[in-house]
């Protein structure tokens, strides 16, 4: 199975937003238009396998052999562990520290909880890339749009090529002298 | 003889006077002309393909014309080195002699504006400059300020030089109650026109090499002793092809306070060095690249030591009257004053001030083909204005080009 | 807090016009139809050749002003182009802020710059510059690499900043431009009037951020990249031998959007917002991060603020 992907929304993904706000359920009163989260293909929804009949909840923290084996858990691996985040007894949510279960489409609350102030600071608008009118409408990611929840440290990037030196600048054509 | 018609009969003549000469000046004129030609067609490429033809880039966004227009307000100022003794302190053997500073004056200013004219990226729109016509930032652009006080003394030097001239050919008084008043007047507009060249670099914060308190001040000391140079050596050229009375004495006595003068540039050069290198702030890299060099960028080193070399050698030169008072010497140390400070003008004072750029970086900058051509060319305009100008000026001082051949030569004839 | 511009005069636009200028532009209209037939130069040639100032404009001259410009464009790229004239909104002056740990020096906000504001690609004009320096020297730019290029950025050791106008209040380039070409808008924008800019460079001396860019030469955009949604004082094709730097996209927040470099930010390390809200973004940053000033010592007080979000 593929590890899920995370790649930036494109600006036509994020328009459809709107769409989504009052379809979604479980949201907080904060209303804040994030884009859908970025399940991979055909994983999504959980249940189809984990449905407590064939497979029964193990609380054991340990490493995953027969499935999902591809994913690299690289966000306190000491202290944390997959049941930590998804809820045991319905795999289609997560849940919080109190036991209380959370749609996918509002996982930041649950990232909050330990990065509080990446949280105070994604609700102002001031952690991460947001877009819109800077007097109006504003669009908002969810924090695993740019972060792998298993592995959450940005990615490094190709940079762009770097600007022309001075004395690379000359006349086009032949010119003058 | 009515004002308007003797005036126009001046200018006829005058004209005539030019016109004509002797092999070598026709030689001369031709090698001006043939400058003015080489830099006219460089200029047009400029026109046609911007000023990117120029090694200027956005680095070092002032180059090789700046660095002349700068030198050459100096040398337009020092023209009142000669008026100060002369009215001043009213020692004859320099009046004589005034009007041909001021006339390098006015040489110099007209290559100021031209060079100027050439830097600019749109000389179609010299007109926005205009006060009333376009919008003239006046008082807050000290480019503003430049512009008015280089006008009003080039107005100044030309009305003055003008009047005493056509009195002088119409075997007339000059009226003492114009002319003196003028003429003093023209010692704090060149202290002014220096000033504010001064200023319109010193005042930018963004340029902490020239953001210096001392910058005003070196560019009058050095202007004083640079601009003087030019016109001993001619002094000596006119005494000898024409019957032009130039004493001894004058010509030892300006060489003299070149040499002051000089002594105090290098004073304040030293002031600065000493305040870089001992506070050792970060503003030291300009600095250093000029005499050091950065991060193995050595274009500037030798310019910057050459510089202060030549002006050592001939402020020894001139101190001492032993080499003052002997001819050899006394051009010598004419040439590495003049060296020495249009060198500092230009590589020593726009490059170092943009290198390193505000974000640090550092563009060797180093004139083009067309900048030196252009530059040529207008020095050859300069050049050309000057002697034109001495064409006429000098029969006139001497009584051979007059209107009234024969009529006594008054005694206060002479300006 | 209050926001106010400080010592740079705001301008809003066309003034009143004295009788003087009538004068002179009942003469110069007279000229240049003379001018015309006598130079064979086109009439919009020498049109041109007499506008006066932007603030000076009127509002029918300003029209004429725009439909030549367009005309012009459309001549010279093939395309339609409209070039706005967006006056300042109410009650706005816009500040922003960049996060410098966040900022990886990915360069996307320097090209989609260039894209939306009709930089020249040859002779390469790009407004937002960024320097690569030490994390160990801090922010010194005798250190700082705007040429880096390697593989992937971060690169360990280093930090990445980029440097674009400040809109200073205190704008040391707006008091040294000889003919009034520059100046601050009432929303806080430094603006340039290309048609009366004579390209003497004293504000690029004067800036101390390195901000200001100069047309060396003939700008050139290919048609097809060419952005036609424009603004007389920001991203309208510009002529040779002027002078042009950022605008804060004052042809997109003029319009409630945000400037390009912000929404292509892919760490959203770029904030932009209205000073005069206090519940804006921007003063959010003011207000709870550790900011600083480029250059502060200067006394620019600039409208462009570095802040740590982490």
């Amino acid at each position: 199975m593929a590890t899920p992907s995370f790649s930036m929304p494109s600006r036509r993904g994020l328009g459809l937003l709107c769409c989504l706000l009052g379809a979604m359920s479980g949201l907080r009163a904060q209303d804040i238009q994030v884009p859908p989260p970025p399940f991979t293909e055909g994983l999504f929804p959980c249940t189809v396998c984990h449905d407590g009949k064939n497979l029964k909840v193990n609380r054991q923290r340990r490493e995953l052999k027969d499935m999902h084996g591809d994913i690299v858990l690289k966000h306190g691996p000491e202290s944390r562990w997959c049941l930590d985040c998804h809820d045991p007894l319905d795999r289609d949510r997560l849940h919080l520290a109190s036991g209380e279960q959370i749609e996918f489409t509002v996982s930041y609350e649950l990232c909050g909880q330990c990065h509080g102030e990446k949280l105070r600071d994604w609700r102002a608008g001031v952690h991460g890339k947001r877009t819109g009118s800077w007097n109006g409408q504003k669009q908002y990611l969810l924090c695993v749009n740019c972060h792998n929840p298993h592995s959450p440290h940005f990615q490094p990037l190709k940079p762009m090529p770097p600007p022309v030196r001075p004395d690379a600048i000359q006349a086009r054509k032949g010119g003058a002298l | 003889m009515d004002s308007p018609r003797a005036f126009a009969r001046f200018a006829k003549a005058s004209l005539g006077h030019i016109v004509h000469g002797n092999r070598t000046y026709y030689a001369w004129v031709g090698f001006l002309l043939l400058l003015i030609a080489a830099g006219s067609a460089a200029y047009l490429g400029q026109l046609r393909e911007g000023l990117i033809v120029t090694h200027m880039r956005d680095q070092v966004s002032w180059g090789f014309y700046i660095g002349n227009f700068t030198f050459l307000v100096g040398v337009a100022a020092a023209a009142i080195m000669l008026v100060i003794p002369a009215y001043v302190y009213d020692w004859e053997p320099i009046r004589e002699i005034t009007i041909l500073g001021e006339v390098l004056a006015i040489s110099a200013l007209v290559m100021c504006l031209c060079f100027v004219l050439v830097d600019i990226g749109r000389p179609d729109r010299f007109w926005h400059i205009l006060p009333l016509v376009g919008r003239l930032n006046f008082p807050t652009s000290m480019l503003a300020w430049d512009v008015i006080v280089l006008n009003i003394y080039l107005l100044l030097n030309w009305f003055v030089v003008t009047y005493l001239l056509f009195c002088s050919y119409t075997r007339r008084h000059y009226v003492k109650a114009i002319v003196l008043p003028l003429v003093l007047f023209s010692i704090p507009m060149a202290v002014s026109i220096h000033s504010v060249t001064a200023f319109l670099f010193n005042g930018l914060a963004a340029r902490p090499f020239w953001n210096s308190a001392i910058l005003a001040p070196r560019f009058l000391a050095s202007a004083f002793c640079s601009g003087p140079a030019i016109l001993l050596v001619l002094l000596q050229i006119l005494r000898k092809v024409t019957s032009l009375k130039i004493k001894d004495e004058a010509i030892f006595k300006v060489a003299e306070l070149m040499a002051y003068t000089m002594g105090f540039t290098l004073f304040l050069t030293f002031a600065e060095v000493f305040k870089e290198f001992y506070s050792g702030t970060e503003h030291l890299v300009y600095t250093k690249y000029l005499w050091f060099g950065l991060k193995g960028h050595l274009t500037l080193v030798p310019f910057a030591w050459a510089s202060v070399g030549c002006g050592l050698a001939a402020f020894l030169l001139l101190l001492i009257p032993a080499t003052r008072k002997r001819w050899a010497t006394l051009n010598l140390g004419c040439a590495l004053i003049y060296a020495s400070v249009y060198i500092e003008k230009g590589m020593g004072l726009i490059i170092p001030g943009l290198t390193p750029d505000p974000l640090g970086e550092i563009y060797v900058y180093t004139p083009s083909l067309t900048e030196l051509l252009v530059a040529a060319g207008i020095f050859g305009v300069g050049f050309l204005v000057f002697t034109l100008m001495l064409k006429v000026a000098v029969p006139i001082m001497l009584g051979e080009l007059t209107s009234a051949p024969g009529r006594p030569v008054s005694a206060d004839h002479h300006p | 807090m209050k926001y106010h511009l400080g010592k740079s005069e705001p301008q809003d636009g066309p003034r009143t016009i004295t009788s003087r200028r009538r004068f002179l532009g009942a003469a110069a209209t007279a000229m240049a139809g003379a001018m015309a037939t006598l130079t064979g130069c086109g009439k919009g040639d020498v049109e041109a050749f007499l506008q006066h100032n932007f603030r000076e404009l009127s509002k029918d001259e300003l029209k004429d002003v725009i439909a030549r410009l367009e005309r012009d464009a459309r001549k010279k790229y093939g395309k339609d182009i409209t070039i706005g004239n967006e006056p300042a909104i109410q009650g706005t002056i816009f500040g922003y802020a960049l996060d410098l740990s966040r900022c990886i020096g990915c360069r996307r906000c320097a090209k989609a710059c260039v894209k939306e504001n009709n930089q020249s690609r040859d002779p390469q004009i790009e407004w937002i510059r960024v320097l690569q320096m030490d994390k160990e020297d801090g922010v010194d730019v005798t250190h700082a690499d705007p040429y880096y290029n390697p593989e992937e950025v971060p690169q360990e050791g280093h930090f990445y900043m980029p440097v674009q106008c400040h809109q200073c209040r205190n704008a040391p380039c707006t008091k040294v431009c000889p003919v009034g070409a520059t100046w601050q808008e009432k929303d806080g924008m430094v603006v340039v009037d290309y048609n009366w800019c004579i390209g003497c460079r004293y504000c690029m001396a004067a800036c101390p951020y390195g901000a200001r860019r100069f047309n060396w030469g003939e700008p050139s955009i290919p048609s097809a990249d060419l952005n036609p949604v424009t603004h007389y004082l920001g991203n309208r094709p510009r002529p040779k031998g002027v002078v042009e730097k950022c605008t804060f996209c004052i042809q997109r927040v003029r319009k409630g959007l945000y400037p390009a470099c912000v929404e292509i930010c892919p760490t959203g390390s770029r904030k932009f917002g209205n000073l005069a809200d206090p519940k804006s973004e921007i003063r959010y940053i003011l207000e709870n991060k550790r900011v600083f000033i480029f250059k502060e010592e200067l006394n620019t007080r600039p409208k462009f603020f570095y802040f740590y979000g982490v």
